[in-house]
């Protein structure tokens, strides 16, 4: 049997902020009527996080539910719990039109962290980061510099630390771009 | 820049984040219509100078196709709305008229006759 492992596999950069392959992460795509009872219901019991709002991911212990879009939601799960839990999903939502897919395997997972890590962000990506606009809970989907990203700012901590997902296809070369735009002697000094 | 807020994600993206989608409200001519029909709604497309109605997607985004009104002159933007519908709202047209006193596109105009 072959153990897992990440696209990157374990890959590390410290500069201006530190860019890390964040290992392997359960991840589900959840489709759906997400003002639905049995649709909250389920994604509490699958994750133990509420439904987030527009534009924010709701973290818990162990689990997380993130805002896609107006009717897509992306759930974070342990790594080794995705399959099961993708199970329960479909039969909790039984009779719904919903879907849950496990795409745990089809995603790259980063985290950045330190000092520069707006920065870092900002260069590659058409969002405001300033720590008005840009907040602890806040979800955003977006472009970095040549692929579709979605990433969010980790609650709590002295430094920022971000947590991004792409998709896996692409997860060496987010990780040059991110290495790239954390070069040591990069620093631009705007947040 | 073209900066376009997604109705759906309230998203002020800008154009890199999103893809053009043409014309907007075009009515479609399938089996059953007759030639001209099929030949007006294939290809006559409106090429104004001023205010155009488009459809645009949030592909770096929530993925959603939605409906812009700008002008083609200066770029401004009226308003975005919904893609689930046949007109513009007449929140949009009254911004339009608002600016543009007099505009017509297609079948729609400022109301006035």
């Amino acid at each position: 049997m072959s153990s897992p492992v990440t696209a990157t596999n374990g890959a590390q950069f410290t500069g201006i902020a530190t860019v890390e392959d964040a290992g392997l992460q359960g991840m589900i795509t959840l489709r759906g009527d997400l003002s639905s009872k049995t649709l909250k219901a389920a994604v509490k019991a699958a994750t133990g996080a509420e439904v987030p709002e527009q534009r924010k991911i709701s973290v818990v212990e162990g689990g997380a539910a993130a805002w896609m879009s107006p009717d897509e939601l992306l759930l974070l799960v342990p790594y080794g719990d995705a399959v099961a839990k993708t199970a329960e999903l479909a039969q909790a939502l039984k009779g719904e039109h919903a879907l849950a897919a496990n795409v745990s395997d089809a995603r790259s997972y980063f985290r950045i962290s330190g000092a520069g890590a707006r920065e870092v962000l900002a260069k590659i990506s058409p969002v405001d980061l300033s720590s008005q606009a840009f907040a602890p809970g806040d979800f955003r989907r977006s472009r970095t510099a040549q692929v579709a990203a979605a990433f969010w700012l980790e609650d709590g901590g002295e430094e920022d630390s971000f947590r991004l997902v792409c998709f896996r296809s692409v997860g060496g070369y987010m990780f040059q771009l991110l290495a790239g735009a954390a070069h040591p002697q990069s620093a631009v000094g705007v947040y | 820049m073209l900066i376009l807020e997604c109705p759906y994600c309230g998203v002020k993206a800008e154009e890199t984040e999103l893809a053009a989608g043409g014309e907007a409200h075009l009515k479609r001519f399938g089996p059953g219509s007759d030639e001209d029909q099929f030949h007006d709604y294939l290809f006559m497309r409106e090429n104004p100078k001023g205010v155009h109605f488009e459809r645009w997607r949030h592909a770096n985004g929530c993925g959603k196709w939605f409906h812009a009104a700008r002008c083609t002159t200066t770029l401004e933007v009226f308003g975005t709305y919904s893609a689930q519908t046949y007109e513009p709202p007449q929140e949009i047209k009254d911004k339009i008229t608002a600016k543009r006193p007099g505009w017509s596109w297609r079948e729609f105009s400022d109301g006035a006759k």
